[in-house]
């Protein structure tokens, strides 16, 4: 029997960029609040001090701030009629743990999904027609909209003091921003960061070639900032050890920058760490929850009872605990029945190398941050006519050079051999003059029928619970928006006067050894039709009303930005529906 | 519910849960803080092999500077210490697979869902060192993978690359692109860990290390980084001499 612990109003479950930002509000809102988390506590005094955090090995290569697989993995399939085996070590994308969650590591590219990202069955089959679209696409609407959203992203962005350079602000269309964005109510809290030469060199490039080339939004700062919160962020030193890295200089927004030192000081919050919910606890009617059981690294079992659950670990993870509690019908692709599992995606993600002469460019590729760049919107989402290419999607594509650690930065022209003379020679003469984004082509990644989570039936893990099995592949609509992305992305790498460009396209089948992003969604999609959706627009479960799910697992499908900015706006927007609507009664929101 | 607003609290609290070996903790009242708290990397120790026999050691060497040959300008893979790097590692965690997933039934499946053996890093080393000598004797009169010619070697490795020769009881292509990955890693990671001696592989490409500020140099363009490389650990002109 697990030990009772006194019941609190809310528990969150994961405390990363979601579960702080509920946290926060909720506290705010005078309830007792309580937070468990699965990893140690983090900080950067602690666990990446600027006197050693420059260790590619240990943070990259060896993965020291990410779960550990064999704490918790998944099995991996291509196709449904391959049986699934288990990722045994961290390829195609690494679950963050610990206080911080992803917060920690990521790189703080802070986007906004374009307005007809949020409509995008309905703009889609407005503007192609219903057979544009291939049978077995199963996008959706969100049940939100970007102006639903638009002062939620602005709330993150103010929290993170995001460096940028609007594009669109009110609906008129700035200079030097991205023209495609959708409106914004004020321009970015701090200006864009500095740009290293390569990433001039693109913009110009791009210019020259009839695009609109803009800084991508940093959560890395140009500048000291001080959020709404009273908390202070410094300026980002361009150090190049930022994602896979946590920052030790206070530049990068994260939890431990722009909530923590604020939240953990309220009396009514308290946080417990390397404690791993195991299960949402229901009461016999099966449609309120009445808290959670999490097991500490002792083995012991707690039970935690709560008002309000918030769930808002990492995608897979909220999917997970969502299966094993038994809340919400699982999915079956065969019957095209069920919500838990569906619409799961991934991103569609490629580069290009350009080769440079080495006695008249330096590129010095190791000045870099997370999130620096230049980039172009001219193929994201439905911002050109996809009717002569035959598919839908795309994605930005861009100069973001995130760093020069020698282990993987080390790039060699194609036909060079992988050892000896001509290697060594080739990696001398081209580090300083190659450019390497370490993101280029950031394609969309839309959902199939055929691509889902269910539990596994063969492997288990450390404590006996099946393991999540992810079956996902690419297809085809994904693999000719990167062919066609690509070829633009390398037509701009050639236009700064590379002498050799190696296009690095996406190629089918999904590879679960190679890595593309973190950015793995859906699972628990958001909607309005409680047979194709596990959570209402308010991210509210349609099964059990006091439990809200945060998070990508709420994505209907993936976008061609990197998630964080629409993650944490849908935080936002839940706690406004959660803090304005729930408390005052609860149940459900949205009667389906 | 309750919907009382309540004070800050001055102080932290960090309280252990009851189990006995439990590391949960539970976190209130503010910022967790210890002095002198951190987790540091430690350095290798130079000296004998740790994992390697005497055998293994000679042949990881030789591998060493096949994969990055000595040149007049920089050392190869054995004098950078990559040999000294992978047997370190494969003595610690990484040679163990600590943290991995490592639970049966281990399956045989498509490369892209990646490697499923039963052994890790420092079993199939063991076993692939073995096997390479023994095709070695067989093949080139009693001589170890060592003692071969550079040419010999070279082609030697040249057929594993492209599947041609088959080594008995070992994969021989899986291991030597294993064996290219892990000595560029060491020649390129931290010399805390063994390679990179002196940081030869960082002044070879013009890699200044572990620093942390480019702030004057992010608008520097088309400039060389002046500044030498530096490692974790500083650098051996920054000690006293004694």
């Amino acid at each position: 029997m697990p030990r009772k612990l006194p019941k609190k109003d809310v528990v969150i479950i994961g405390l990363g960029w979601t579960g702080s930002i509920m946290a926060n509000e909720l506290t705010d809102e005078g309830l007792d609040v309580i937070a468990i988390e699965r990893g140690p506590w983090r900080d950067a005094p602690t666990q990446f001090p600027p006197n050693y955090v420059q260790d590619e090995l240990r943070y990259r290569i060896r993965h020291e701030l990410f779960l550990r697989p064999d704490q918790l993995t998944f099995t991996f399939r291509n196709k449904m009629d391959q049986t699934a085996l288990p990722i045994r070590d961290w390829g195609s994308f690494m679950p963050p743990n610990g206080v911080g969650g992803g917060g920690v590591h990521w790189n703080a590219e802070t986007w906004r999904f374009l307005p007809s990202d949020f409509v995008l069955r309905s703009h889609l089959t407005e503007r192609y027609g219903a057979s544009f679209l291939p049978e077995d696409m199963t996008i959706q609407d969100w049940g939100v909209t970007y102006d639903d959203l638009e002062p939620h992203y602005d709330a993150f962005e103010y929290l993170c003091g995001t460096s940028g350079t609007a594009g669109n602000l009110r609906g008129r269309i700035q200079d030097g921003g991205n023209p495609f964005e959708g409106p914004r109510s004020r321009p970015y809290p701090t200006p864009a960061q500095k740009q290293p030469f390569s990433h001039t060199l693109f913009a110009k490039a791009a210019r020259d070639l009839g695009y609109k080339p803009f800084p991508q939004p940093s959560g890395n700062l140009s500048q000291a900032y001080v959020n709404p919160l009273g908390l202070r962020l410094g300026p980002c030193t361009y150090c190049g050890f930022c994602e896979w890295f946590g920052c030790g200089n206070y530049s990068k927004a994260s939890p431990q920058t722009t909530i923590l030192p604020l939240l953990l000081r309220k009396s009514n919050f308290s946080g417990r760490d390397q404690s791993e919910v195991i299960r949402i606890d229901l009461d016999r009617s099966r449609s309120h929850a009445t808290g959670v059981t999490f097991v500490d690294t002792g083995g012991v079992e707690w039970e935690q009872p709560a008002d309000l659950v918030i769930l808002s670990a990492y995608t897979m993870f909220n999917v997970q605990l969502l299966l094993h509690s038994g809340i919400g019908a699982p999915y079956d692709p065969t019957a095209n029945k069920g919500v838990i599992g569906r619409n799961f995606t991934h991103q569609t993600i490629s580069s290009v190398n350009g080769f440079f002469d080495n006695k008249k460019f330096n590129f010095n590729p190791f000045i870099a941050s997370g999130a620096i760049g230049m980039c172009i919107d001219e193929f994201n989402g439905d911002n050109f006519d996809h009717g002569p290419h035959g598919f839908v999607g795309g994605g930005y594509v861009g100069q973001v050079q995130t760093g020069g650690r020698p282990i993987q930065t080390t790039h060699v022209p194609p036909g060079t051999p992988k050892w000896g003379a001509a290697w060594k020679n080739a990696v001398r003469d081209n580090y300083l003059s190659t450019v390497t984004p370490g993101t280029g082509v950031h394609g969309s990644f839309y959902s199939y029928r055929d691509v889902y989570l269910d539990l596994d039936p063969t492997y288990k893990d450390r404590l006996g619970r099946p393991l999540m099995r992810m079956t996902i592949d690419f297809h085809d609509n994904e693999l000719k928006q990167n062919a066609f992305l690509t070829d633009k992305f390398a037509e701009i790498i050639q236009a700064m006067g590379a002498h050799t460009v190696d296009k690095l396209y996406r190629k089918g089948p999904y590879d679960a050894t190679e890595y593309q992003t973190t950015h793995l969604n859906g699972g628990a999609i958001m909607g309005t039709d409680p047979s194709t959706s596990a959570i209402n627009r308010y991210l509210q479960s349609w099964d059990v009303p006091n439990l809200f799910v945060m998070g990508a697992s709420a994505f209907p499908q993936n976008s061609g930005y990197n998630p964080t900015g629409t993650v944490a706006a849908l935080a936002y927007w839940a706690a406004a529906a959660i803090r304005g609507q729930y408390l005052k009664n609860p149940g459900p929101l949205v009667h389906a | 519910m309750t919907m009382r607003r309540r004070d800050f609290l001055a102080g932290t609290a960090v309280l252990v849960l009851g189990a006995a070996n439990s590391r949960a903790t539970i976190i209130s009242g503010g910022l967790p803080w210890t002095p002198n708290a951190g987790n540091p990397p430690v350095p290798i120790t130079q000296g004998p092999w740790l994992y390697f026999t005497a055998e293994e050691g000679r042949a990881v060497e030789a591998l060493a500077d096949c994969i990055i040959p000595p040149d007049p300008q920089t050392p190869g893979g054995k004098d950078s210490g990559c040999a000294v790097f992978i047997d370190r590692q494969l003595a610690g965690p990484y040679g163990r697979r600590e943290g991995l997933y490592i639970r049966p039934p281990f399956m045989t499946g498509t490369p892209q869902q990646g490697p499923q053996s039963a052994d890790g890093p420092a079993a199939s080393y063991r076993k692939a060192l073995a096997a390479l000598d023994q095709y070695c004797q067989s093949k080139y009169q009693g001589k170890r993978f060592a003692d071969l010619s550079d040419k010999d070697k070279d082609e030697l490795l040249d057929g594993l690359e492209k599947d041609k020769v088959k080594l008995d009881g070992a994969d021989g292509k899986a291991f030597f692109a294993h064996a290219i990955k892990d000595v560029q890693e060491g020649f390129f990671a931290d010399p805390l860990y063994g390679g990179n001696r002196d940081m030869v592989a960082w002044k070879m490409i013009g890699y200044p290390g572990a620093r942390y500020n480019y702030l004057d140099w992010v608008e520097r363009h088309n400039e060389r980084f002046p500044l030498p490389p530096v490692s974790i650990m500083g650098r051996a002109d920054w000690s006293p001499r004694t």
